[in-house]
């Protein structure tokens, strides 16, 4: 579900007027989330290619050649990627010395060889984004891998700015990129986040104590699980400033990524962890039934009843003689319908005003900032 | 094919690994180097192989004489073109001439060189290596520049991709100080796809076994390896013209 919502909004870009959506992808060196990561970012980007929705996604290679995404890729999939290649002559060792033929790289693969200049990078990703838009291609994604690698040769807020102005340009539908979070700090990782509309973040399965120091022999088993699993945390930012937290499990299999839901081994775990203590925590079933026979302040039980409530906003006796209205309820049938019941303690749920929903499952605490 | 030994190998992957980034890591207890030369021997021994050699921690007689009582004499293989030797103990990478930056792309560019002129000899040479010994001095020589050493490093690493090399990097872990360390360490970790891990015994000194290497060889996506496994540690011991590998309670 996190990966599906992750692609979907990927695919769909932004609404007009909106910055594009952006993921940041986080890793960091406890094994071995670091190759997790890039297998991560690597089926993010098969699966925005293959969603045959017309995206054509611009590659940025820092870590990996430019050939080796494109031996992962389909050969279908050729014509929707363009690959700036930030790997091969990043500061232009090579081309110095050896400059290259004009006819050295494919078609799809555009050398960079000046990454100290930004600008100079920031018009080379919009310069392949509008080929595309030439080609017909209404969407384009962006992906850099990973910013990391960025920062070796720029500083904080320049980077920043380049993803931003990416975010702002009409030609970007969305955005992502992957980040080292144990090569940086905290104050660098937490920018990051902050320009991103989704937060991916790998944890291991089997938490060790310390990698470098750990009994490697003792910990074998762990750290092998560690490399088939992983624990997948999303969090995605809404417009209207909720966040919504996702887990899923990531099983790195030959050649694939899966993502699953986190097993509900959890709740039988929880069962059994409630703790034997001499007093009595548990439901009888008497109590189960009469906790179902509350009756709660919502203004329909969903029993088949007509809806009784009371309108504060109306006198009783006018509700009482007005027999077109729906809302026949008051104090005096909300009494009458409960003679037959135990005498209880009533609860009278006043509507706050007509713009109020009945029965929204809003939680009205929803607007705090807690 | 002399095999370097079986768990290594084994480690490894049986089959030469091309194209990837190994990280040999040691520190004051254990020593690394004994990998190094292991791979070295390993490589000269093919038929069809070429290895380049950046020194900047011992000079060409020490390795040669290592070498030679493992049963690979270094001066013959340099002369017969299949070792290119780099001595640098005295290299800086700034000089009066050049900037850090500049110092380590001639450097590279020599290197880069070697390599293809080895492969237009041969363009099916099998095994191909750089080994660089030991990137603690590359930090010296840079001035204690990070960001250049990794710039580097990265292009060295371009070498497997481009050239099908395997670049072997050999590092001392216990040399940083503790805030220095994490990061450089972090950099490197990343970079590589294969750590080999020298360190001593959890229980301490022992005549008959020298130190424990812990193999993680974190493949890619495509890595056909049928067994899955990622993770090795086993125990070795130095000897006079080799080294024994073997787990914990079982060496003969």
């Amino acid at each position: 579900m996190a990966e599906g919502l992750i692609v979907r909004s990927l695919r769909d870009g932004s609404l007009p007027g909106e910055h594009a959506p952006a993921l940041c992808l986080e890793d960091s060196l406890t094994p071995p989330l670091a190759s997790h990561s890039h297998a991560v970012f690597r089926h993010l980007l098969t699966s925005l290619l293959s969603t045959g929705t017309g995206t054509a996604v611009v590659l940025v290679a820092f870590h990996r050649s430019p050939s080796f995404y494109l031996s992962l890729l389909s050969p279908t999939f050729h014509n929707s990627i363009r690959l700036l290649d930030c790997y091969s002559d990043p500061l232009a060792w090579k081309s110095n010395h050896h400059p290259p033929p004009s006819s050295h790289s494919p078609q799809n693969i555009t050398l960079l060889t000046n990454l100290n200049h930004l600008p100079h990078f920031l018009s080379s990703i919009l310069h392949l984004a509008k080929d595309f838009g030439a080609q017909g291609h209404d969407r384009v994604t962006v992906a850099i891998d990973s910013v990391t690698h960025m920062l070796r040769h720029a500083p904080l807020p320049s980077v920043l700015q380049l993803l931003t102005n990416l975010r702002c340009h009409e030609k970007i539908s969305s955005l992502f990129w992957l980040i080292h979070t144990d090569l940086h700090e905290p104050k660098v990782i937490s920018s990051f986040e902050y320009i991103s509309t989704m937060i991916a973040s790998l944890q291991p399965i089997v938490q060790l104590p310390d990698y470098a120091n750990a009994n490697i022999s003792a910990s074998i088993t762990s750290l092998e699980e560690n490399y088939s699993k992983a624990k997948f945390n999303v969090r995605l930012k809404r417009r209207n400033g909720r966040v919504k937290l996702l887990c899923e499990e990531l099983l790195i299999e030959q050649g694939s990524v899966k993502f699953s839901s986190v097993p509900s081994v959890s709740s039988v775990v929880a069962q059994n962890l409630i703790p034997k203590v001499q007093f009595n925590i548990q439901l009888s079933d008497k109590e189960r039934m009469d906790r179902a026979n509350v009756v709660l302040p919502f203004e329909h039980q969903g029993n088949g009843q007509n809806i009784e409530i009371y309108d504060g906003r109306r006198s009783l006796s006018e509700s009482q003689k007005d027999p077109s209205s729906i809302k026949i309820g008051g104090l005096s049938e909300q009494k009458r319908s409960n003679n037959n019941k135990s005498e209880k303690g009533e609860i009278h749920y006043i509507r706050d005003s007509d713009d109020e929903q009945p029965d929204s499952d809003e939680d009205p605490d929803d607007d705090l900032d807690i | 094919m002399a095999e370097v030994g079986d768990l290594l190998a084994e480690a490894m992957g049986h089959s030469l690994p091309v194209g990837k980034v190994v990280l040999v890591g040691d520190c004051v207890e254990t020593s690394g180097a004994f990998v190094l030369h292991l791979l070295l021997k390993r490589c000269l021994s093919l038929d069809s192989s070429f290895a380049v050699f950046v020194a900047l921690s011992h000079p060409f007689s020490h390795y040669d004489r290592v070498l030679r009582k493992m049963g690979c004499n270094l001066s013959v293989q340099k002369k017969n073109g299949k070792l290119h030797f780099l001595e640098l103990l005295d290299f800086s990478a700034r000089s009066k001439e050049n900037s850090v930056d500049d110092g380590f792309c001639k450097l590279y560019n020599e290197i880069r060189k070697a390599v293809e002129t080895a492969r237009s000899k041969d363009t099916k040479a099998s095994c191909v290596y750089i080994m660089i010994d030991d990137i603690s001095l590359l930090e010296i020589a840079a001035d204690g520049s990070e960001n250049d050493v990794l710039n580097f490093l990265h292009y060295c690493s371009t070498l497997t991709s481009e050239m099908d090399c395997l670049l072997i990097i050999l590092n001392h872990e216990d040399v940083y100080s503790s805030e220095e360390a994490p990061r450089l360490l972090a950099h490197l970790q990343h970079l590589s796809d294969i750590e080999i891990r020298a360190a001593p015994l959890n229980t301490g000194l022992a005549a008959d076994v020298h130190g424990q290497l812990t193999v993680i060889n974190k493949g890619l996506l495509n890595d056909d390896r049928r067994s899955g496994r990622r993770i090795w540690n086993f125990q070795f011991k130095v000897k006079e013209n080799s080294v024994e590998f073997f787990y914990p309670g079982s060496q003969h």
